[in-house]
């Protein structure tokens, strides 16, 4: 019952930020949104497996998180500088 | 004990599940996104972290517990990185931060 009621306000909180990734004027609100849906994703695959008697799914939680920074961070750099493989600002003289 | 147990772990789940709420309402309500950046971290910090305390008070001492805590270490370290890389390279790309900037809005 109480997994219920967290996993209803989890769906709940995962529209509305769904709505800002579709609806977000710049890139950026896109990326954060994306940054927001994947954690409720990961609480979503946990409150899940304990919802189903399985907490098998807490690996997955694991691996969406590891691979939501992964993806988060690459997008950022991609839409920073425009290309992945860019070393970025040049070092400082000294 | 158990009962205590399965009260305190109810009000967590409930409490993150609110706050993950509120986070994601600001998330759409708030009108810039640097308001909005702080809005994601109401959800990363206080929903996931009272949801996992809540998950972790139902798991008991077992693998599910210990998975539980790295998946809070996890969110722990890695959520202010992105948020930072975020808010960092939208200021690069020369999004603005004043607030006039913006036409002003209806509400």
């Amino acid at each position: 019952m109480m997994f219920t009621v967290a996993a209803l306000a989890l769906l709940v909180a995962l529209g509305l930020a769904l709505a800002r990734a579709i609806a977000g004027p710049t890139v950026f609100d896109r990326a954060l949104a994306g940054n927001s849906i994947g954690t409720l994703a990961m609480m979503m695959l946990a409150v899940l497996g304990f919802l189903d008697g399985r907490p098998e799914f807490l690996d997955l939680a694991i691996l969406y998180g590891l691979l939501n920074i992964v993806g988060t961070i690459a997008v950022l750099k991609f839409f920073r500088y425009g290309d992945l493989g860019d070393p970025g600002e040049p070092e400082a003289k000294r | 004990m158990s009962a205590a147990l399965d009260v305190l772990s109810w009000a967590l789940l409930v409490a993150g599940g609110a706050f993950c709420v509120i986070g994601a309402l600001g998330l759409v309500r708030l009108r810039r996104f640097y308001a909005r950046t702080h809005a994601a971290s109401v959800i990363d910090s206080a929903g996931a972290g009272l949801i996992l305390a809540g998950l972790l008070l139902q798991a008991g001492w077992t693998l599910a517990a210990v998975k539980l805590v790295v998946i809070g270490l996890l969110i722990f370290f890695a959520s202010p990185t992105a948020t930072h890389a975020l808010a960092n390279a939208a200021l690069a790309r020369g999004l603005k931060l004043e607030a006039h900037e913006e036409a002003p809005s209806k509400r």
